[in-house]
């Protein structure tokens, strides 16, 4: 799914990566823990969270995730945008809690990690 | 819609506190960060994470929520399944992750 | 031959993190295995927070060469009593304020052993830790 198309299913805000809502996600992946989202292998995954520090941006940074949803209305500080921005990841501030972030995403049919 | 409702229709694994499976559910919370349920979180949810720690049940407990539904395969710690059980809150348990399993319950609760 | 230092204060939970990047920008500059950069990067990233989370300051000392890439962790701390113990995932001593910055599951030294090539952890508690991860560069295999 198209970065442009989640931005539009969750009513939500890109802050980071304005330019690149081309960019494609194969699957989602819910989580505050950081040590929890550095177990994953996969690509291309759209990380959903309501963590919003410096370390959010380090684990994607060090995991290769290209765009992070934060929900609970959290917001990216200028640190993290500026270290977003260098690490070419995508940042999106949705006002939805995580339950109904989720939600949207599955149904409209953005795949889970097996 | 209780707890035994959720627990048929996703599947899961009753861990412990199955004395609360007649529980209304009121809705669901997604959160692994332990101040942000305390702060946030309503009674009657469902509570899904990935944190296994003794708190986890005192903030059940405290806010009343309906169940607890551990993600990924983890396993609620010794002391937590027991306050479970005192409790009657349940923990239930599914192999699928969070992102999947809260796709699931909001699907069956906006029904 | 390369080698290269950087410090890692304790506590300061803003700046964890800078180390392992510096490591991967390193990498990627020499044409590494994106697959072999990421599971680099993602032990020394925990390695780099567990001497944030739990030590009072550290250094990280990197050696690379052709076939290998040492990354040393080493740290004035409390050390670890029981390293078998550390190792098992879920065990963590971890406070709730670190809890709340997204670590402390205690998944984090079982990560790293699952993504080094080869783990060792010294420690004399009291003292501090060193941990030592291997990578090997020109593998055929993966994993
Ligand atoms: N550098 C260190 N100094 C002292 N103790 C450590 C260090 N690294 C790890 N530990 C101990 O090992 C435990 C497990 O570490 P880890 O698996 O990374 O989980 P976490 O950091 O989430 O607690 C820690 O909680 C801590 O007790
Ligand atoms: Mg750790």
């Amino acid at each position: 799914m198209r970065v442009s198309e989640i931005v539009q299913i969750l009513d939500a805000r890109i802050i980071c990566g304005e330019h690149r809502t081309d960019y494609t996600i194969d699957v989602a992946f819910a989580s505050d823990l950081m040590s929890d989202v550095l177990t994953l292998k996969n690509d291309h995954v759209l990380l959903i969270t309501g963590l919003a520090n410096m370390q959010t941006i380090r684990t994607a940074e060090m995991s290769d995730i290209n765009c992070i949803v934060f929900a609970r209305n959290k917001k990216a500080g200028k640190e993290m945008i500026a270290l977003a921005e260098e690490n070419d990841i995508i940042l999106i501030e949705c006002r939805y809690s995580m339950f109904k972030t989720c939600g949207l995403l599955y149904q409209a049919g953005v795949q889970p990690i097996y | 819609m209780t707890v035994a409702d959720i627990v048929k229709a996703l599947d899961l694994k009753v861990l412990s506190g199955a004395g609360g499976l007649n529980r209304e559910v009121s809705g669901g919370y997604v959160s692994d960060l332990l101040s942000d349920v305390m702060g946030k979180a309503d009674a009657g949810q469902v509570w899904v994470t990935l944190q296994t720690h003794k708190n986890v049940m005192a903030i059940a407990s405290l806010k009343d929520l309906a169940a607890v539904i551990l993600v990924s395969g983890y396993q609620p710690a010794e002391n937590t399944a027991q306050q479970s059980e005192e409790e009657n809150i349940p923990i239930l348990g599914t192999d699928m992750s969070a992102f999947e399993v809260t796709g699931e319950l909001y699907t069956l609760i906006r029904k | 031959m390369e080698h290269h230092e950087f410090n890692i204060e304790g506590g300061d939970f803003s700046r964890a993190g800078y180390a392992s990047s510096q490591v991967k920008k390193i990498l990627k500059q020499m044409g590494v295995d994106v697959g072999i950069i990421k599971r680099t990067v993602v032990a020394a990233y925990e390695g780099e927070v567990n001497v944030v989370a739990h030590a009072y300051s550290g250094a990280m000392y990197v050696d690379i060469n052709r076939d290998e890439v040492q990354i040393e962790l080493r740290d004035e701390g409390p050390g670890i009593e029981d390293i078998e113990q550390a190792m098992q995932e879920g065990y963590s001593t971890a406070s709730s304020a670190v809890r709340e910055m997204g670590f402390g599951a205690g998944m984090g030294l079982s990560n790293m052993k699952k993504n080094a090539d080869e783990l060792h952890i010294e420690s004399e508690p009291g003292k501090g830790t060193k941990v030592v991860i291997r990578m090997l560069l020109n593998t055929t295999t993966g994993d």
